[in-house]
């Protein structure tokens, strides 16, 4: 407070840089907190890499791809899970993204403005839903809804690789733990696409309206454009989010170890993040350590759709 | 329409008349229809029953409200037409689910929690020591203490290092080295965006059982530093956002009213902030507080209260909900159950774990629920009135 009052007394001084030793400790121990914060974050993803390997080491080592004698195979772990977690993802993603720029456009464009903010906040308070009740709604509630909808493409499209094989009551299968990462990515991707959309410059979308175009033709020309990056950023997050995502798949799905692509056929997929939390409590040794293996495999996983998405937006960043 | 055929231009492609738009409720004609149809349609092949007639007459909907409307406005108006209810599908599509979730768990959470066995709300003021078998009681009060404490470690662990990495990334990596550091410290974040929950369970879980040479520790602090590597980047990230929203002219009076650069973060960027700021931090926390696979591998689970955050196991809502799913259906032997610590007799019930996960539920909601109202209450009366 004090020094607030000899600033105002002052007010022409140069820049801070040159004034009272007082107010250089105040900047020094200020800005030496901010940087050590930065460094901090270094030493905790360092620790966590550093961690990661370590700790998957004993596995790696006495696995049959380095020993020749073991009795266990890393790739043959580690593969059908890596499978099991990008099917899972990729056919959530498929699901929710459309959707979602639907619902984003819905809330920027088409709403009455006075519904708009209450539909946005609505979104936003979903997007706070604990993994963990979706998982027990999927379980309990949603499985058994969505059996006659499997049925049915079962019969009907079952020539359709995806869709065939026999599945059976009760539908705790991929296509339903997939069902439910989308509606958990979802708001996610909503709410960032959403933000992106009201970000467009109104003069470009007046400008666009004023020549007469349509509202979908103003979308076209001037929204999407514009939010091409923010929409592929979302995508990644939503993918970042249900490729780690453990309850939901670990609370629905019956696992199993196998490449089929038939996800409405049980106890077929498993995933990463579910594998390690059914068997981390009961693991020990060199067991704890193909979990921890297979964590690290889903760490790169991420990491690297990350680099992609960054690039993605990089690239497509300066031309809107 | 009369003024639109006076001046034609070239670049017009269709005739005037194309360019008419009807009034929305035309939309309710072509709706109906379709949905009549459609219940007509389904009647006939017997496959009638209100979700199908819904999506029937939706995809009918489309069709007849864009041919309708190609007919009387044209293809431009057309298409317009045809998104406008595609998104509205969309948000309908999604809200269905989130709509019955929520509905889902105030229904069959609310009615456990208003219908607890002992005494009303016994829910919340009982923990499950010597709840056994099919026993209609126990509460989750221990589980309540135990998400409450972790995230509030969690918390202060990571608000004060996420936020100073935030004004970090903002006021100092301008120049020099610390900008090649804030490059790197950008580039950390994003990575730490993406570490999945379990790993960051597998983190906390191996730095104890490092430091402790003990595989089978579990406490609270183990929860909450597994946490905040989530919370951490999450922090970094929304109140970055909200720094740099801060106007560089406020930034340059303060400077050249002669206040140091300190003093002008804490009473000018971090006060004109604070409004987007408490909101980013408590969409950071609402992320962590639900939070379970971290918790399954850090601080396991237990049935009665542990204030001790750094001894023992503890129970949270989230973990609590899921060892109740996975507990399932309950055997009922006989129609009573007796407590073997306090000798009470409870009555048996078949479906008391799936109810008591609900219950769980719908209060880690309510807690969410409460963080958010809070957010926006603290944002609307802590942000500078600028329109004054």
């Amino acid at each position: 407070m004090s020094t607030t009052d000899i600033e105002q007394e002052s007010a022409p001084t140069p820049p801070p840089s040159m004034s009272s030793s007082r107010r250089r400790i105040g900047d020094s121990v200020f800005s030496s907190l901010s940087v050590g914060s930065g460094l901090l974050i270094f030493l905790t993803l360092a620790a966590v890499a550093i961690f990661l390997t370590t700790e998957s080491m004993p596995a790696v080592i006495a696995s049959q791809e380095f020993s020749g004698t073991a009795d266990f195979s890393l790739v043959k772990y580690a593969l059908p899970l890596v499978f099991g977690t990008v099917l899972a993802s990729g056919i959530a993603l498929l699901i929710a993204i459309p959707i979602s720029i639907g619902i984003a456009l819905f809330i920027s464009h088409f709403a009455p403005r006075r519904l708009a903010s209450g539909l946005g906040y609505m979104i936003d308070l979903l997007a706070a839903v604990p993994s963990v009740v979706y998982g027990l709604w999927g379980g309990i509630w949603l499985v058994p809804k969505l059996e006659p909808l499997y049925f049915f493409l079962n019969t009907y499209f079952g020539w359709i690789p995806l869709f065939a094989g026999e599945p059976h009551a009760p539908m705790r299968n991929l296509a339903s733990a997939s069902v439910v990462l989308a509606v958990m990515v979802l708001p996610i991707i909503t709410a960032v696409t959403r933000e992106v959309f009201l970000q467009t410059p109104r003069l470009q979308e007046e400008a666009a309206l004023a020549l007469g175009a349509t509202r979908w033709e103003t979308i076209r020309t001037v929204v999407l454009p514009f939010g091409r990056g923010g929409i592929v950023a979302a995508s990644m997050l939503g993918l970042g989010r249900a490729l780690g995502e453990t309850m939901a798949v670990l609370m629905i799905l019956a696992p199993g170890a196998t490449f089929s692509l038939r996800i409405l056929e049980v106890g077929q997929h498993n995933s990463i993040a579910a594998n390690i939390a059914s068997k981390s409590a009961e693991a020990s040794g060199v067991d704890m350590s193909l979990l921890v293996f297979t964590g690290l495999v889903l760490f790169v996983l991420t990491f690297i759709i990350n680099a992609i998405a960054r690039w993605i937006v990089a690239r497509s960043g300066p031309k809107s | 329409m009369s003024s639109m055929t006076s001046a034609p231009t070239e670049a017009s492609v269709h005739r005037p008349h194309d360019e008419r738009r009807l009034p929305w409720y035309h939309l309710i004609f072509t709706g109906l229809t379709g949905l009549l149809v459609a219940i007509a349609g389904l009647a006939i092949v017997d496959a009638l029953s209100i979700a199908s007639a819904i999506v029937v007459g939706f995809l009918l909907h489309l069709l007849f409200g864009w041919v309708y409307s190609l007919v009387r406005e044209g293809p431009r108006w057309a298409m317009d037409r045809l998104v406008t209810l595609l998104v509205i599908g969309a948000f309908a599509v999604a809200m269905f689910p989130l709509l019955s979730l929520l509905w889902e768990v105030i229904r069959r959470g609310l009615t456990r929690v208003l219908a607890a066995k002992p005494s009303v709300l016994s829910f919340w003021t009982s923990d499950m020591s010597g709840i056994i078998g099919g026993a209609d009681a126990g509460g989750v009060l221990h589980a309540t203490v135990g998400t409450l404490l972790i995230t509030l470690w969690a918390s202060i662990i990571s608000i004060p290092i996420g936020l100073f990495t935030a004004i970090f990334l903002v006021e100092y990596a301008d120049q020099g080295w610390k900008k090649t550091l804030g490059t790197g410290v950008t580039f950390l974040v994003d990575v730490m965006t993406g570490i999945p929950s379990i790993v960051a369970g597998l983190f906390g879980l191996a730095v104890f059982i490092t430091l402790m040479p003990d595989a089978s520790v579990r406490m609270g602090i183990m929860g909450a530093v597994a946490l905040s590597l989530l919370m951490i980047p999450t922090v970094v990230r929304n109140s970055e956002e909200m720094l740099r929203l801060v106007p560089m002219d406020l930034r340059e009076a303060s400077y050249a009213l002669g206040v140091p650069k300190w003093l002008t973060i804490v009473k000018v960027v971090l006060r004109t902030a604070i409004a987007g700021l408490t909101t980013g931090i408590t969409l950071a926390i609402a992320r962590v507080i639900g939070e379970t696979a971290p918790l399954l591998l850090t601080v396991g689970m237990v049935t009665s209260m542990n204030w001790n955050m750094f001894d023992g196991r503890m129970a949270t809502l989230p973990t609590f909900i899921n060892q109740q799913y996975r507990a399932g259906s309950a055997n009922c032997m006989s129609d009573s159950v007796t407590n073997p610590i306090t000798h009470e007799v409870y009555a048996c019930s078949i479906s008391t774990n799936i109810d008591r996960a609900w219950a769980a539920a719908f209060t880690l909601i309510v807690i969410v629920m409460v963080l958010n109202i809070v957010a926006r209450l603290i944002s609307h009366y802590f942000s500078p009135k600028l329109s004054r």
